[in-house]
């Protein structure tokens, strides 16, 4: 009797289940989100902000992605996407990729091996067709060629081993373009072979998008389309999505105190607060003086009070760390017993200092005469208001700063032609992988080497991790390498930030990346319950 | 009269032409251009790609060729690309006009339809506590920032009513359809409504103690007849002056208004393109704005010549 009333009980849940998971992924709606400022194309190639990605990434595919529904990107959540399948060669220098056959573009073309080729072709600055900019083409420095091997094959040969060129595919910056449709027209009216079709962009105003019926993977987007209305006043838009406006705020766009103004009015909103892998740093001219001085240099590191500035600005909710983004959203930091041992890091801020006022006071520097330097920054709030307590905390080791705010467009400019002292940056990673950031900010040709730091035997540890194909191996190297780098003061690394997002109860499927703001958002798997 | 309007047409073109010269300077003495900022946001400086956008987007040009290749462009109705968008600036801008244009209205007859019967009754109630609160209503409506009074207005609306006022391009229904332009008229038109009430108060006042005002009231005019038809329209002058400086600072002066409200009128967009330095949008719609503002002081004017004949026989 008991058997039979087991199995009964058995059925019904099943039955249960089957109804919630048929009432669980609804079809049809359309997700309203707001959208932070007007991107300046529609072209993720060509941009060099997420607020390109977010909107645009669910009109394209890549070869592999990240897992969509993983938090955290890592090696392990790569999944195939226009690729079916991928395969090293045996020396590591062929990166091989089945493709997925029957799949179209949002024009009704196949889509084909040759629309692999043209797109990394183009990064790879080898097509005669141009990008008007090409920010990524670094990604690329180890890339020989691509090698279309019939139309549903391609190879990626490498000058070198480089593993993370897989990881470097699958982010959202990555995706892969039509052949036959200009640079031109992708600024302004992308196609893709993506869950959804690019409706309109009207800059300023808003983007639609609609879901693509022939998406390749059946059954999916769930969502009808998607519709971003483009708020540059954050007062508004969070009053916006309070009244019920929006679904969801602009991912990774609300500071913790906003958060908490949210979650007072809209209590049941749902909120997730989430490592951006962005980190606020300072960036020194040491190739000029005062701070070619090493030992001034180390000075000012020494003087960092990093809890403070995430008390202050993240009520607690940021991290420290070196350049990798800190454990547990990041893959690759160095223990934290490991990251105190590096000067300024210890937790005793006062005998930090101390030690600070000796270096100084060995410059040539002390009570009677101070430093004076101009601390440059950006002059937008996440940049501003760090370097406001920068200035502050640099007053406890003689050097008093004086903010010079930088206007957008005269900041990049500025700090590629070394033309400041000393000053406060952002650096996002789109990947968390040490090849994108090591080479990116610290490598001596780079161009976004802002600090004119080059270490010739730190450059070839760069090649040695990147070449590395044992994991345990690799993480090793790329903790000396951020040691050495925080040691040698290269750009100091003050924390990452972290952000929230927040959306309405009936949103379902939305998954907040912990280790990049880059890569999650092609929201075929988010659906409306109502 | 002919010679008058011929004097003041004439004039009008010299402004025009002064101002395109001064939009163009300043805004190529500004620091960076869009080149700056594209590779800016990519931080990444490549000089053979600078090079290449640059000359793809005539700065490689010697400024005067720029010049006039834009005034060229602008007399045969050819306003360029953005260089954003990449679309024909004159589709970029032409849909915004409207949505300004009627913003900008409403606020106007608000100010105008508020301003001036308040002001007449202030005048007319000189010291009463009703002249004592009007005076407090126009002062916190030139105290108050419109910017701050668009963000209570729409707090309010959000914890009163669960809705937000903000601009939708499909409303759903007449109301709303009203809701979005008149609240924010309202915002911004509190602040153009006080000054207009205080001027029309000040030059009632004025008027009111004139003779022929106590001549109208021994011959047994009524209060409304004195006030309306006497007075009112001898005091009007000074404050058509700042009704059409309020028409004139309201085309360009609605950015705040349209980034609280969220309304895509031509303010929000001139900011966004000066941001980008996208010069063709920049260099048009700051024209577009002077040719309003310098018809708008020729209408004024014109209405000045019709209203007080004075002005036409003596200009």
């Amino acid at each position: 009797m008991r058997s039979v009333q087991a199995l009964v009980a058995a059925i019904l849940f099943l039955s249960a289940a089957s109804q919630v998971s048929l009432a669980a992924e609804k079809q049809g709606g359309i997700l309203r989100v707001y959208h932070r400022d007007s991107p300046g194309s529609a072209s993720i190639h060509e941009g060099a902000t997420y607020s390109v990605n977010i909107p645009f990434m669910p009109v394209f595919n890549n070869l592999v992605i990240y897992k969509q529904d993983v938090a955290q990107n890592s090696p392990e959540s790569i999944v195939p996407d226009l690729a079916e399948s991928w395969a090293w060669s045996g020396d590591n220098k062929t990166l091989t990729f089945k493709l997925r056959q029957g799949v179209k573009w949002h024009d009704g073309k196949p889509f084909t091996s040759a629309d692999v080729k043209c797109t990394f072709d183009m990064l790879m600055g080898k097509s005669p067709q141009k990008f008007r900019q090409n920010p990524r083409k670094s990604w690329y420095d180890q890339v020989s060629d691509v090698t279309p091997n019939g139309e549903f094959e391609v190879a990626f040969n490498l000058k070198r081993p480089q593993p993370a060129l897989l990881a470097l595919l699958a982010s959202g910056y990555t995706p892969v373009y039509p052949c036959h449709v200009s640079p031109a027209e992708m600024r302004t009216h992308p196609i893709g072979t993506g869950p959804f079709k690019f409706v309109e962009f009207k800059a300023n105003e808003s983007i639609k998008l609609v879901r693509n019926p022939d998406y390749w993977k059946k059954g999916l987007p769930h969502l009808d389309g998607i519709e971003f209305t483009i708020i540059p006043n954050r007062s508004t838009a969070i009053l916006a999505f309070v009244a019920g406006k929006f679904d969801m705020t602009f991912p990774t766009g609300i500071s913790i105190p906003l958060l908490k103004d949210i979650k007072s009015q809209a209590p049941n909103a749902i909120c997730v607060v989430a490592p951006t892998n962005v980190s606020t740093n300072i960036i020194v001219n040491s190739s000029a003086p005062p701070f070619d001085n090493l030992d001034i240099r180390r000075a000012m590191a020494l003087a960092l009070d990093r809890k403070a500035f995430i008390s202050i600005m993240f009520e607690g909710q940021a991290d420290i760390g070196g350049t990798m983004l800190p454990a547990p959203g990041g893959l690759w930091s160095m223990p934290k017993e490991m990251l105190e041992t590096i000067p300024g890091y210890g937790p005793d801020v006062h005998a930090n200092r101390e030690e600070a006022r000796k270096l100084m006071q060995k410059a040539g520097y002390g009570p009677d005469k101070h430093l004076a330097v101009k601390v440059s920054t950006r002059n937008i709030a996440d940049y501003r208001d760090p370097a406001v307590i920068l200035i502050d905390q640099l007053k406890s080791i003689y050097i008093d700063g004086e903010l010079d705010m930088v206007e957008t467009a005269n900041w990049f400019p500025k700090i590629a032609r070394k033309d400041y002292t000393l000053g406060l940056n952002l650096t996002g990673n789109a990947v968390d992988d040490p090849d994108q950031s090591f080479y990116e900010n610290y490598s001596c040709h780079s161009e976004r080497n802002y600090t004119n730091y080059c270490n010739p035997d730190i450059e070839k540890l760069f090649d040695q991790q990147s070449q590395e194909t044992d994991v345990a191996k690799r993480k090793q190297l790329v903790w000396e390498i951020d040691k050495k780098l925080q040691e040698d003061v290269a750009r100091p690394i003050i924390f990452h930030g972290r952000q929230g997002t927040c959306w309405q109860p009936y949103v379902k499927g939305v998954t907040v990346m912990v280790n990049s703001s880059y890569n999650g958002y092609r929201y075929e798997d988010v659906w409306l319950d109502k | 009269m002919l010679a008058y309007i011929v004097r003041r047409l004439v004039l009008m073109l010299i402004t025009l032409f002064g101002i395109s010269v001064i939009i163009f300077v300043l805004l190529h003495i500004v620091p960076g251009n869009i080149v700056d900022i594209l590779f800016a946001a990519a931080g990444y400086v490549d000089p053979a790609d600078r090079a290449h956008l640059e000359q793809e987007l005539g700065f490689d040009q010697p400024l005067v060729v720029q010049y006039l290749h834009w005034i060229g462009g602008l007399l045969h109705g050819d306003l360029g690309y953005s260089y954003v968008s990449e679309k024909p600036a004159l589709d970029e801008i032409l849909p915004r006009i409207p949505i300004t244009a009627r913003l900008a209205g409403l606020a106007l007859l608000f100010a105008t339809s508020i301003g001036v019967p308040l002001g007449v009754i202030s005048a007319v109630h000189q010291g009463t506590r009703l002249d004592y609160a009007l005076r407090v209503l126009s002062l916190s409506g030139l105290s108050l920032p419109s910017f701050w009074l668009g963000l209570l207005i729409l707090m309010a609306s959000v914890a009163l009513f669960g809705e937000i006022p903000i601009f939708n391009p499909n409303p759903k229904s007449f109301a709303e359809a009203c809701a979005i332009y008149c609240i924010p008229a309202m915002a911004v038109g509190f602040r153009s409504a006080a000054l207009v009430m205080r001027m029309t108060r000040s030059s009632m006042l004025e008027i009111l103690r004139q003779d022929f005002i106590r001549t109208a009231r021994a011959k047994g005019a009524s209060d409304t007849a004195v006030n309306y038809r006497h007075a009112l329209k001898n005091a009007i002058l000074p404050v058509i002056t700042v009704i059409g400086i309020e028409a004139a600072f309201l085309v360009g002066g609605l950015i705040v208004t349209e980034t609280v409200f969220n309304i895509p009128g031509v303010a929000r967009f001139l900011v966004e393109a000066i941001r980008w330095r996208d010069y063709p949008i920049v260099q048009n719609l700051v024209m577009l704005i002077a040719v309003v503002v310098v018809l708008t002081n020729f209408t004024v004017d014109m209405l000045y010549a019709a209203l007080d004949p004075r002005i036409r026989y003596t200009d």
